[in-house]
């Protein structure tokens, strides 16, 4: 029984390892940096919570070891990468990095007055594009 | 059988960071570099995780709380230095 639960501790890790991979393939084919954030924050907290899920099932199953640091590292990734994703996009988007070439609406191209649309009739190149 | 899961995991992780590392090389502007990093760093806590499982040990769970509160830390001072060009804003009026 107590072997049972292991390898099911075990197998959460294997499926957070597949997810990073996965993850991780995102981040290198999506065309900018506002869709890479959605595979950058999405899967990689799905990857790093099911990793620690896995070792906290693993070390009860094992050890009869309750530990609340494990507890306590899932609660705060699961915590602070949503913020940490939405201050990044945020700032990408107010130093005017431009969106990809078939991205078809930006919705706060006319609140904010900036980059999108305007920018993709005259290619004028912006600071923090260095392409 | 365990010890080759694990270490299957164990490489997946690494393959990750290795191609969250070459989008930080390559990638065309900064938020890309930052994007990468916060994944970099949150690889890094699984693997951390994962290692600790395969020595079974307890003496590494601390290294996951403070990897990921540095990683927080340091991808909000990036955000923030990306969008204003400073860090911690020193007139008070604002």
């Amino acid at each position: 029984m107590i072997q049972i639960v292991e390898g099911f501790g075990v197998f959460l890790i294997l499926t957070g390892g597949i997810m990073a991979v996965i993850s991780a393939i995102g981040i290198l084919r999506l065309p900018d940096v506002y869709t890479r954030s959605h595979a950058a924050t999405k899967s990689s907290t799905l990857a790093v919570l099911l990793s620690l899920l896995g070792t906290f099932i693993y070390f009860w199953a094992a050890e009869q070891f309750i530990s609340v640091r494990l507890l306590l590292g899932i609660t705060f990734v699961f915590l602070t990468a949503p913020v940490s994703g939405h201050l990044i996009t945020r700032a990408a988007y107010r130093s005017k990095v431009k969106l990809a070439e078939s991205s078809t609406e930006d919705a706060l191209a006319e609140v904010l007055g900036n980059p999108g649309r305007q920018e993709k009739k005259k290619p004028s190149s912006s600071d923090n594009e260095e392409k | 059988m365990m010890e080759i899961v694990l270490t299957i995991a164990l490489s997946l992780y690494i393959l990750a960071i290795l191609l969250a590392l070459y989008r930080i090389i390559r990638g065309p502007s900064m938020p890309d570099r930052v994007v990468a990093l916060d994944m970099i760093g949150v690889n890094l806590i699984s693997a951390v995780a994962v290692f600790s499982v395969a020595l079974s040990t307890h003496a590494f769970l601390e290294v996951i709380l403070i990897v990921g509160i540095l990683a927080f830390i340091s991808t909000i001072a990036l955000a923030r230095f990306v969008e204003r060009g400073e860090i911690v804003e020193h007139d008070s009026d604002r």
